[in-house]
């Protein structure tokens, strides 16, 4: 794909990402401090979200999954899943936390549950926009390009 | 010793997140800190040149430390050892108490904020921390370096004096203070009230 496209592609791929909240001024900080000396930046930070979040949902699964569940266990988890979120800008997976802290709190099984699988979708589903975004960056810096800035 | 405003000052920063460590060096390096990040609130007072069980940095001198620490800012939520819980420590010890601490946390919870601003952290930052809190570090640091030449100054010309500290924060638009209005400027008269030197 010519160069122009791909650019274009990518300007409306991110404000998607923004306007439908998967993503919110976190990221946007995050891009901010990427820059010649540290062109990796997001990606490095992107990455060890994607390490911890996808460790903490297998804990998370294993803890739920106990005859007694052990609620301060959970909350720990999704304290930390939450923080890391929120640390990129995930804003949709940050939310389901929110939420998940809560049914953690009245000690809701059912709802954990619920929230578990909530979260866990969330995740995969900006886990993916993000790969799309990284890799649309990826074509249009090898097309000779630069990464359009819309910020 | 003349302050010199460029110069390069080193923070600490503790935090038990790898991407949250990665996080605050990158602000703090893009802002011309020097950073030394650690995991956990141990290895902070390891660094500091204090054991956990120490109230004073052992013979040598702080110029003798191996690493002079200008500001230490901390996560609240770690195992082990809380930020709250180093605040303490550093506070209690007559070599590094003078230390400024910022403690950082991602609940927004006015209890917790006021034990840490009582016990003498400096400032509360909400997380995720953004670049535009960085600006708020430097005047901490040189509040410190300030009162430390007044010091020496005063011991030299045997006068009183009464010092009062520059205040830190008009920024009252800043939503991320997680405080109201009332509650801030409080704690501003407190901390005027009792930052009066003892005169030597």
């Amino acid at each position: 794909m010519e160069l122009g496209s791909l650019q274009r592609r990518y300007i409306d791929f991110t404000s998607a990402l923004f306007r439908e909240g998967f993503l919110d001024n976190q990221y946007t900080q995050l891009q901010q401090l990427q820059d010649e000396s540290n062109p990796e930046f997001v990606l490095e930070v992107v990455t060890l979200f994607f390490e911890d979040s996808e460790k903490l949902l297998d804990e998370l699964s294993r803890t739920l999954d106990q005859q007694v569940v052990d609620y301060k266990k959970v909350d720990a988890h999704v304290h930390q899943l939450k923080g890391s979120s929120a640390s990129i800008g995930a804003q949709r997976v940050k939310n389901v936390c929110m939420a998940f802290r809560n049914c953690c709190e009245e000690r809701n099984q059912e709802g954990c549950l619920r929230c578990l699988q909530q979260v866990r979708q969330e995740y995969f589903l900006v886990k993916s926009k993000l790969e799309t975004l990284f890799r649309l960056e990826k074509q249009i810096l090898a097309a000779g390009g630069s990464v359009p800035v819309l910020w | 010793m003349a302050v010199d405003a460029e110069a390069q000052f080193h923070v600490l920063a503790v935090d038990d997140s790898l991407l949250d460590r990665k996080l605050i060096e990158r602000l703090l390096k893009t802002s011309s800190f020097q950073v030394t990040t650690v995991d956990s609130g141990s290895k902070a007072l390891e660094v500091l040149g204090l054991k956990e069980d120490q109230t004073s940095t052992p013979a040598l001198s702080p110029e003798h430390n191996e690493i002079e620490v200008n500001l230490v800012i901390t996560d609240y939520c770690m195992p082990g050892m809380t930020g709250y819980d180093l605040l303490k420590k550093i506070k209690e010890s007559s070599s590094l108490k003078d230390i400024p601490v910022v403690i950082m946390s991602s609940e927004n919870v006015p209890s917790r904020i006021n034990r840490c601003l009582e016990e003498g952290a400096e400032e509360f930052f909400l997380k995720p921390v953004q670049l535009s809190d960085m600006r708020r570090l430097r005047p901490h640091i040189l509040k410190g370096k300030h009162k430390e030449q007044q010091l020496h100054q005063e011991e030299n010309s045997n006068t009183n004096h009464i010092i009062i500290s520059s205040s830190n924060n008009n920024n009252m638009s800043n939503k991320r203070k997680a405080m109201d209005e009332e509650v801030l400027s409080e704690r501003t008269r407190l901390r005027f009230s009792s930052s009066s030197l003892n005169v030597i």
